[in-house]
């Protein structure tokens, strides 16, 4: 069952086609990678999925609902959950008070007029936060304002916000962009224990071929603002096309 | 129809006045990405270097004139301009009298040397700073700088008559073929003139000379100029004195159409703010255009056929008029797409 | 106690008793010292500490919390007095619906302004709300002379109608019958205090208001609105919705500042055009930056602050300096008088100015982080080492305060 339809997808930019004809179906519970060369169109899909952007044609059906028009908090509400490519945390609160918002976010709603209750005595929400980071192994960072950490750190720290939300759908755009070699493959296994541990769709938008055969199921090749192919992993790695579409022209002679 | 016409070029000179500030601020923003609250306070300087000028050339040494009583029966002190005891009564008294366009040449060096010592002083610092801070700092220094005018030169206004040969109006009815009179004052025409010379000169600056072209690269994409190795800080420096003369500038001029006061520099700052807005910020002509514009609006809306249709409309009709644009069209009207939309 | 943590308690006691003591406090030099006239324990002054220590105490929820920077809030100020006045005239001079009109007024017409400008952000934001204060300005100066009796301002005039004033009721702004005007005065030694039932009443506000801001900044939704300033972006991906949240805090600090201004008219009933223009917003953010914007304690400081240097500082004039340095020789004395004369007395702007670039520049964080990075000076001389815990409490402090 398709927990993401994206169906006739275009999107224009003044002279510029960036997306055309793109379908594409997600399976719930599955790992799914969009990869493509610059300019393919991937930010501008991911964009539309996540209700920055309004497609000029075509559907995005999350869970059978369609995101079109919707704010991104809307979104959010709905399910859907988003990691960016370089992480967006709350740098002058604490690690605590970065975990303690989307955990009221998700039980309270877009807009809760609390002022006169106490951070402190949230004691449920204190203690599904520590819990969460507590499994990042972050604990004894709790006070420290999340600014200060380094960046792996709050690459973490946004993966455990989002997923204490409980989301159906984990969006991450480019997550290891930058990354050295270990915190990479920390990621990598980070995203593996979730998917094991959770009834959980993931969504993974990446450059790093390592990151995307070691966790994808399926993938959708972007290139020039349409899919090529979408197949699986094993596929897709010798595929003609794809490495056109990655290298350009074969070369005769060399 | 005639009265609106003399509306519209009532308009002329305040929207003169609006566009060469909002021509500095947006030079400001645009390349070093500033929010300056204390452009108006150069403009406010530039008027004063009129006043300063006309002080200075009428220094006077005392002599005391036997032969001639005043009203009280002593002997008449006649102060006599250094000026004319130099160059003679004639020449002298017509320097006096051309104080104001001379403070032109007088202001010049002093604008660019005031806006150096800003910018390196303290603008620099804060480049990388939040709007909010840069917005503060500038707010502060003001203050500081309209206190400063307003211990030496008092809390009063301070007239400065334009140059006898410019008292008065022109008509323009004979021109246009009317049968009533349209007066324009000759001064107002010159302001005119002024602004418009000013404003060529810059965009012919900006668009013909190598450092401006530096200019509009660094206001359509500041990062990669940097990254292209080309000496920012120096240009900026630069452009900061040009966008600080120009202000001072337009504040010489209209010494003779508003008696220079300590606080007209936060007098015309809303509003200067209000036209970068509704030109957008970021774009020149825009600045320029929003100028005019804004200053004939606010004359053509105090004509009293329109107030007694709405009562004290000419009070608000700008800032309607720019909260409109700020909500329907946050761009304004010739901003780039993308700068600062939310 | 009162639902407050045991760091807030002592910091709402400590601006209890130094409110209700201010009368002491303030007057510390004898009546007949040479140096009584900074003394600042008279009626006049010691309300206008807490009155614009309630508007800093209101703007801070805005701009200290969200980061907003709002220019137009002296136009809620400017609401609340002459919705307080209009009360007096109509209704009787008991404070009660004065006050009550005003914050709701000024509640209304923050919502409205603060609904169309926070359609913006940043500097678009702040400009719009620079357009809206001028504009109310304007209009209060004209068109809408009829409410606000333009230049002259809004008084109270025998001839109005007062439906609710009774013959033996002060002719004065009371608290059913205690007259807003009337003070004891207790001679002690060559020491006078002022006690004044006007104070008392405006300090009840101030401690109220303070203390409601604190549970405010406690709450969830004050950690929301530091997330605003945080990271916006972040906040609508998480499913929140900024827009209510900074239209919550926009007409919160206009609700206090209309209190401020209900309560301005309440001391001194007459209600004037020039408060609301946007330089006497400028006024608030200069208290609430000079004490430390986003601290809890910080407006207040800024507050007492301006207000006592700006009628003290206007007191020191040239004989006042000479007296000073009179124990030097002549010509270095008239040198000192000649370089501090243009920033004192009526120079108090320039040095107002000079200060508030110092501390944008240098110590953004106001007096209050002045106040910490002392006291770190002196607490690393108990302590030698910092382990990372203390380092931790400390940042915790610092974020939580």
């Amino acid at each position: 069952m398709a927990i993401l339809e994206v169906k006739n997808v275009g999107k224009r930019f003044g002279g510029l086609q960036a997306l055309s004809d793109v379908n594409l179906s997600v399976a719930e519970n599955s790992v799914h990678a969009i990869i493509g060369p610059n300019g393919a169109g991937k930010s501008t899909l991911l964009n539309c999925l996540v209700g920055k952007l309004i497609p000029d044609t075509g559907s995005v059906m999350f869970d059978g609902q369609s995101v079109l028009g919707r704010k991104p908090y809307e979104i959010n509400q709905m399910g859907i959950s988003r990691v960016f490519q370089t992480p967006e945390i709350f740098g002058d609160l604490t690690v605590m008070e970065n975990m303690l918002i989307p955990c009221l976010a998700k039980r309270d709603g877009a807009f809760q007029l609390n002022g006169w209750s106490r951070v402190v005595g949230q004691r449920d929400m204190i203690d599904k936060a520590e819990e969460m980071l507590r499994d990042m192994r972050m604990i004894d960072k709790r006070h420290m304002p999340a600014a200060s950490m380094s960046r792996g750190d709050k690459r973490r720290l946004e993966i455990a916000m989002c997923l204490a939300q409980d989301p159906r759908l984990l969006l991450l755009d480019e997550p290891t962009a930058g990354m050295a070699r270990a915190d990479t493959n920390n990621t990598i296994d980070l995203l593996k224990q979730i998917k094991d541990e959770r009834d959980i769709t993931i969504a993974i938008i990446e450059h790093d071929m390592h990151v995307v055969f070691s966790l994808a199921e399926r993938i959708t090749v972007l290139a020039q603002g349409t899919p090529l192919v979408e197949d699986t992993p094993d596929r897709i790695k010798g595929h003609p096309k794809v490495r056109e579409a990655y290298l350009g022209e074969s070369q005769d002679a060399a | 129809m005639d009265a609106i016409l003399l509306q519209i070029l009532n308009g002329l000179d305040k929207g003169s006045a609006y566009a060469l500030i909002a021509l500095g601020l947006t030079l400001i923003f645009g390349t070093l990405g500033v929010v300056n609250f204390a452009h108006g306070a150069l403009f406010m300087i530039g008027a004063f270097c009129s006043v300063t000028l006309q002080r200075i050339l009428t220094l006077s040494v005392e002599t005391i004139d036997e032969t001639k009583k005043d009203f009280l029966g002593n002997p008449l002190k006649v102060k006599t301009p250094y000026v004319e005891q130099w160059f003679g009564p004639e020449t002298g008294q017509a320097i006096i009298d051309w104080s104001v366009p001379l403070a032109i040449l007088f202001a010049i060096p002093v604008m660019l040397l005031i806006g150096f010592i800003m910018e390196r002083g303290l603008i620099k610092h804060f480049y990388k700073r939040p709007h909010a801070d840069q917005i503060l700092v500038t707010f502060g220094l003001a203050i500081v700088l309209q206190e400063v005018v307003k211990y030496f030169y008092g809390a009063n206004p301070i007239p400065t008559p334009a140059p006898e040969a410019f008292v008065g109006s022109f008509d323009f009815a004979p021109l246009l073929g009317l049968d009533t009179s349209l007066a324009y004052p000759y001064w107002r025409l010159v302001y005119f003139g002024f602004s418009t010379l000013i404003i060529a000169a810059v965009f012919a600056f900006l668009q013909f000379t190598t450092f401006g072209m530096v200019v509009r690269a660094g206001m359509a994409d500041r990062e990669t100029v940097g990254l292209l190795g080309i000496d920012i800080d120096r240009r900026f420096t630069i452009m900061f004195g040009i966008a600080a003369a120009v202000a001072g500038l337009a504040g010489v001029m209209y010494a003779p159409i508003n008696s220079p006061n300590y606080h007209m520099g936060m007098d015309f700052l809303v509003l200067s703010f209000v036209v970068v807005v509704v030109g957008g910020m970021g774009s020149l002509p825009g600045a320029v255009l929003a100028g005019f514009l804004l200053g004939i609006l606010e004359s053509l809306a105090s004509m009293n056929e329109i107030k007694s249709i709405i009562y004290g409309i000419d009070q608000i009709i700008i800032y309607v008029v720019a909260i409109v644009i700020l909500l329907v069209r946050p761009r304004g009207l010739m901003g780039r797409r993308g700068v600062m939309e939310e | 106690m009162f639902g407050l943590e045991k760091r807030d308690t002592l910091l709402l006691g400590v601006v209890i008793v130094l409110t209700l003591f201010a009368p002491f406090i303030l007057n510390p030099f004898p009546a007949d010292s040479g140096l009584a006239q900074f003394n600042a324990g008279y009626p006049d002054l010691m309300q206008r500490f807490v009155i614009f220590g309630i508007f800093a105490i209101g703007f801070n929820i805005l701009f200290g919390l969200t980061g907003y920077l709002s220019f137009g809030h002296a136009a809620f100020l400017g609401v609340g007095s002459y919705s307080a006045v209009w009360m007096f005239k109509l209704l009787s001079y008991n404070v009660v619906p004065a006050l009550v009109l005003a914050v709701i007024m000024a509640g209304l017409f923050s919502a409205l302004i603060g609904y169309i400008s926070l359609r913006r952000s940043g500097i678009y934001f702040s400009i719009l709300t620079l357009a809206f204060a001028q504009m109310s300005f304007n209009l209060a100066y004209s068109v809408l002379t009829p409410i606000t009796n333009g230049e002259t301002g809004l008084q109270i005039y025998t001839s109005d109608p007062q439906y609710l004033q009774s013959v033996d009721a002060p002719s004065f702004p009371n608290l059913f019958g205690a007259a807003m005007n009337s003070s004891t005065t207790l001679f002690f030694g060559g020491w006078t205090f002022t006690f004044s039932v006007g104070y008392y009443f405006c300090a009840v506000f101030l401690i109220l208001a303070f203390y409601l801001a604190i549970r405010i900044f406690r709450s969830p939704f004050g950690m929301m609105l530091r997330a605003v300033k945080s990271n916006q972006q972040r906040m609508n991906y998480t499913g929140l919705n900024t827009r209510p949240y900074t239209l919550a805090a926009f007409v919160i600090s206009g609700m206090y500042a209309g209190l401020a201004g209900g309560l301005l008219a309440a001391m001194d009933p007459l209600a004037g055009a020039e408060r609301m223009q946007w330089t006497a917003s400028g006024e608030v953010v200069l208290m609430t930056i000079l004490g430390g914007a986003g601290t809890l304690i910080g407006p207040v400081l800024g507050a007492g602050f301006i207000k006592y240097f700006e009628n003290i500082f206007a007191k020191i004039n040239d004989n006042v300096l000479h007296g000073w340095f009179a124990f030097m020789p002549d010509g270095i004395e008239d040198a000192m008088v000649a370089i501090i004369h243009p920033f004192v007395g009526k120079g108090w702007h320039l040095t107002l100015g000079l200060l508030f670039m110092l501390v944008v520049i240098f110590l953004p964080g106001g007096l209050v982080e002045g106040g910490q990075r002392l006291g770190r000076v002196f607490r690393r001389r108990d302590k030698n080492a910092g382990s990372v815990e203390a380092d931790a409490a400390q940042q915790r402090s610092e974020a939580a305060e």
